[in-house]
């Protein structure tokens, strides 16, 4: 165990003040909400993130509501959403408003901003030995321009119009034109003013994760001995970085099509029999900019959760992660080939046949890095002593969702298949498995593993196993017969199928289905309420090392202060990774490699 | 009463598993905590490899449930689409054995390896053979997949045979409309300007292809065994043609014409026959986010045999007549008074300069 005994956070700040030129007073302002530590940062990126999902979650269990149950009213309905869903039946044009902010809030709100803003922000610091974020003072602006956009977005709600409802990926004339969809109005002024925001807090959270990584690590922390955690963060930040911008570029446009008259993205169209002026402009356009971005945003959100599950697999199983410089290079290679296969999604669009060779080519390079990952968490599990608590077993679940999803991307990536499957349930079925459900394992794993460092308090343990085991039944019985609706050709974003002979065969398991998804949000809240009460209530971590981990962030206090470290920041001597090694169940960072350690 | 009693059962059942959960981690500590956390750890090695059997036998059962509504057990309706089905079922079974050995080999081992009191886990931090080897085994497997695909892609996406039926399909919130060439089979021009009362589709009067061309909503028919190539346009966002019997499909874009082939293999009644539904229809659904409206932007395609195509087509007329019921052959000559104002109706819809 740590040389460190337990150390209270007053002792923490009389030690650090002592030993640092900036003083500080922390009033409840400065430490609560303008708070420039890395560590509250992140924790109000999780909670407004869980808040987000919460909301992002109901609306799912609303709109699965009437798929499931498509002849039923529902007079609460009403009481609830009012003129949205009169006479208890939700109306089409908020069935879609729904499915749009479901998709925003889920992929941007959460799995960006909740996932990447909580974790990169608490642990970059903490795993490579820094104080604090290269400039703390942008960390902050980063978490509320994200706040600004989230009170944006959710104002929108309540517009007359409704929020946006083109879909999460807003293509325009749809998302342009008010007369082509009643959330196309104000509602999507709002949520492309709320992006521009977003677009600005990923912006500086990102490059103050680059700059830190670059620059802040401790002595003898080489960029090789880092946790997967941070190489899997900072991959995240240069994605986000370099493809952020070019969404903004679209929201601009777009915003000056919808609003100064200009035709980047409109031609030839008659709407609600208005002849349009505009000429010249390509609906396709908007769809290169949007994907461009929206690719690298799927790995965004699934990069941490690979690093995050990657640290906790070898850290429960008290052993070395297989093949450390392969998942580094494994995750270089995705973070790569993720700005270089957007127009996948683009494969029925018309785009040149030619064109669209080297994105399958590439597409399905993909799988080759994926496998390695795979097969490398499944060796480090071989012959290993595994340890189940709550996150190991959420880092188990993202791997087993991570295969699923991943093998029904063959299928999307190759664009003859993808011709017959494209915007059917199939589709619905893969992205949820692989990058909604997995990247929320993956969190969740995160969440589970560094309660303990983030509130000096365990999650309780029983409620995580209930927690765990609800949501991965549940989302496998919620999405794997999703996959059988998409080979019937069932198209994504149908508000009711009965009058389909093709595809109103599915009824019953459509009803199964939201019946599922009730329950797996039920067990979501039962998560939060077992997170809120451990804040105050849970039991108490009594050693610095609970888990017996070799990464740095549990060389620190209990309840770390501003600055994280009593006195000097420790030396690193090793990787991130040596568990069993000489017969020693693990052995931290921190410690000098010994005259007759083996060499492997 | 009963949503306050629902939710009331719903809050209880919450207190119970949040209070069960609590007292676990008091006898936990009753108990002692390293004893109560291996037999934790025991229970979820051991649900681990129950969920993996009953996840496993959860697969085949959903199979045998759904695997007869899927398109696979009535087949492909077109050429390319036999193509399409033989390609789904190779690739299907190649991730399927992936699937099964990693999630197979995944909990197995969560199960096999869990944490024992003699056990050391054993220092193993890499192989580069064994890394070579998922990594060129995986790299070959999609190599042949990658080729199998873009030779289908690109004869999909390739130029439609010379003998192919040409039919415009244009899109809008929330329908279909198709155009035939007629005799002379070429599509009479159109501009989105001149999209004004019956000229719905804004065509151009003044090119002489358009005055035989023909209209119809909603439903198209098209002779069996014939390459079909159909021209695709939007007029107000963007829609697609989804053709899932036939496994084609392509967006409907304002400003931008697309355009999609396939050769129908069965008539809407063989069909019928093959999958034993009386009601069995060919649909267009619109497969791509178009407005409140898109789940109802339905068209159906009736594959005829060749000779009750031709009698379908005798049946149409040309859409300049519709639009200028005067224009017609054999209609009354119209009274001067008349003439006039189909000159206003035409001069309306007509370019101006005409």
């Amino acid at each position: 165990m740590s040389n460190t005994a337990t150390v209270h956070e007053a002792e923490v700040h009389g030690v650090h003040d002592a030993h640092h030129e900036h003083h500080h007073h922390e009033t409840f302002i400065s430490k609560y909400v303008f708070s420039q530590d890395h560590k509250m940062i992140a924790r109000q990126f999780l909670i407004t993130g869980m808040i987000w999902a919460i909301i992002g979650g109901l609306f799912s269990v609303l709109f699965r509501l009437q798929l499931g149950y498509p002849n039923t009213t529902f007079p609460w309905l009403e009481d609830l959403l009012g003129h949205w869903a009169k006479g208890g039946k939700l109306q089409p044009e908020f069935y879609y408003a729904l499915v749009t902010m479901h998709g925003t809030i889920l992929v941007f709100f959460v799995l960006t901003a909740g996932l990447s803003g909580t974790f990169a922000n608490f642990l970059i610091p903490l795993q490579i030995g820094a104080r604090d974020m290269a400039s703390p003072m942008l960390n902050m602006l980063s978490y509320w321009f994200f706040f600004l956009a989230s009170i944006i977005m959710f104002s929108s709600l309540f517009v007359q119009t409704g929020p946006a409802s083109g879909g999460w990926t807003i293509y325009p004339p749809l998302s342009a034109l008010g007369d082509a969809s009643s959330g196309s109005k104000i509602g999507m002024d709002l949520w492309l003013a709320s992006m521009a925001m977003f677009v600005v807090s990923s912006l500086l959270g990102g490059l103050n994760y680059i700059t830190t990584i670059l620059n802040m690590r401790t002595k003898g922390m080489s960029m090789t001995r880092m946790p997967l955690t941070i190489w899997a963060l900072f991959f995240t930040a240069v994605l986000g970085v370099l493809s952020f911008p070019v969404l903004l570029s679209g929201a601009i446009l777009l915003l000056f099509d919808r609003n100064l008259g200009t035709s980047f993205f409109l031609s030839d169209i008659v709407v609600n029999g208005k002849i349009l002026p505009n000429e010249g402009g390509s609906a396709i356009l908007f769809q290169h900019l949007f994907w461009f971005l929206g690719h690298p945003e799927v790995y965004i959100i699934l990069l941490p959760a690979m690093g995050m599950s990657s640290e906790i697999i070898s850290v429960n199983s008290r052993k070395p992660i297989f093949g450390y410089m392969a998942m580094v290079g494994s995750l270089f290679a995705i973070a790569i080939l993720a700005f270089l296969v957007w127009a996948h999604h683009m494969f029925v669009t018309g785009l040149n046949p030619f064109l669209g060779a080297f994105f399958v080519l590439l597409t399905l390079l993909i799988a080759v890095p994926s496998a390695i990952k795979v097969f490398n968490w499944l060796t480090t599990l071989w012959r290993a002593n595994i340890r189940f608590t709550p996150a190991m077993l959420f880092a188990i679940g993202f791997v087993s969702l991570f295969i699923s999803g991943g093998l029904t991307g063959i299928f999307l990536g190759n664009s003859a298949l993808d011709i017959h499957l494209h915007d059917t349930y199939f589709v619905v079925a893969h992205f949820h498995i692989v990058m909604g459900v997995a990247s929320f394992m993956g969190m969740f794993a995160g969440v589970y593993h560094w309660f303990p460092k983030m509130y000096g308090r365990f999650l309780n343990n029983t409620l995580g196993y209930i927690h765990f085991w609800v949501t991965i039944i549940g989302a496998y019985l919620i999405f794997w017969p999703m996959h059988y609706e998409g080979l019937a050709g069932m198209p994504r974003r149908y508000y009711d199928f009965s009058a389909w002979e093709s595809f109103k065969m599915f009824g019953g398991l459509n009803e199964f289905i939201s019946f599922v998804s009730m329950i797996v949000f039920a067990a979501q809240l039962l998560f939060v309420f077992n997170f809120f009460y451990s804040i105050f209530k849970g039991r108490k971590v009594k050693d610095t090392n609970p888990w017996g981990a070799n990464t740095l962030e549990w060389t620190t206090p209990i309840r770390p202060g501003h600055g994280n470290w009593v006195g000097e920041i420790p030396e690193v001597h090793r990787g991130a990774y040596d568990y069993g090694k000489d017969g020693r169940e693990f052995i931290p960072q921190t410690e000098p490699v010994g005259e007759n350690e083996s060499h492997h | 009463m009963t949503k306050i009693l629902l939710i009331a059962i719903v809050i209880m059942i919450f207190i119970v598993i949040f209070q069960i959960s609590k007292a676990s981690e008091y006898v936990s500590i009753l108990k002692g905590e390293e004893k109560a956390r291996k037999q934790n750890n025991r229970i979820n090695a051991f649900l681990l490899v129950v969920f993996l059997v009953l996840g496993l036998i959860g697969c085949w059962w959903c199979n045998n449930l759904y695997y007869g509504k899927t398109l696979f057990v009535q087949g492909a309706a077109s050429e390319m689409g036999e193509k399409i089905d033989l390609m789904l079922y190779i690739t299907i079974a190649v991730t399927g054995v992936v699937f099964f050995v990693t999630q197979v080999l995944l909990f197995w081992f969560s199960f096999k390896y869990q944490e024992k009191d003699d056990r050391k886990a054993y220092y193993f931090p890499h192989n580069t053979k064994l890394e070579l080897l998922w990594t060129t085994v995986p790299a070959i497997f999609l190599t042949v997949l990658v080729v199998f695909g873009l030779k289908y892609w690109f004869k999909m996406t390739g130029e439609a045979p010379q003998n192919s039926i040409v039919i415009e399909v244009t899109g809008h919130q929330f329908g279909w409309e198709f155009r035939y060439p007629g005799p002379d089979k070429i599509l009479g021009k159109k501009d989105y300007r001149l999209t004004k009362g019956a000229n719905s589709l804004g065509v151009d009067f003044n090119d002489p292809a358009s005055l035989d061309d023909m209209h119809v909503p909603a439903t198209v028919h098209i002779p069996v065994g014939r390459p079909v190539k159909f021209v695709i346009n939007a007029q107000d966002v963007i829609h697609d043609v989804g053709l899932s019997h036939f496994r084609m499909k392509m967006d409907a874009v304002p400003g931008i014409p697309t355009t999609l082939w396939f050769t129908p293999l069965y008539t809407t009644e063989e069909m019928k026959a093959r999958t034993g539904n009386p009601n069995f229809v060919y649909e267009i659904s619109c497969d791509q986010m178009c407005g409140k409206g898109h789940f109802s932007m339905r068209g159906v395609i009736v594959v005829d045999t060749q000779e009750e195509y031709l009698k379908y087509l005798a049946t149409l007329e040309p859409e300049y007549w519709t639009i200028f019921p005067d224009k017609k052959p054999g209609a009354p000559k119209p009274a001067i008074t008349d003439t006039t104002k189909s000159k206003a109706s035409l001069a309306a819809i007509m370019p101006a300069g005409n």
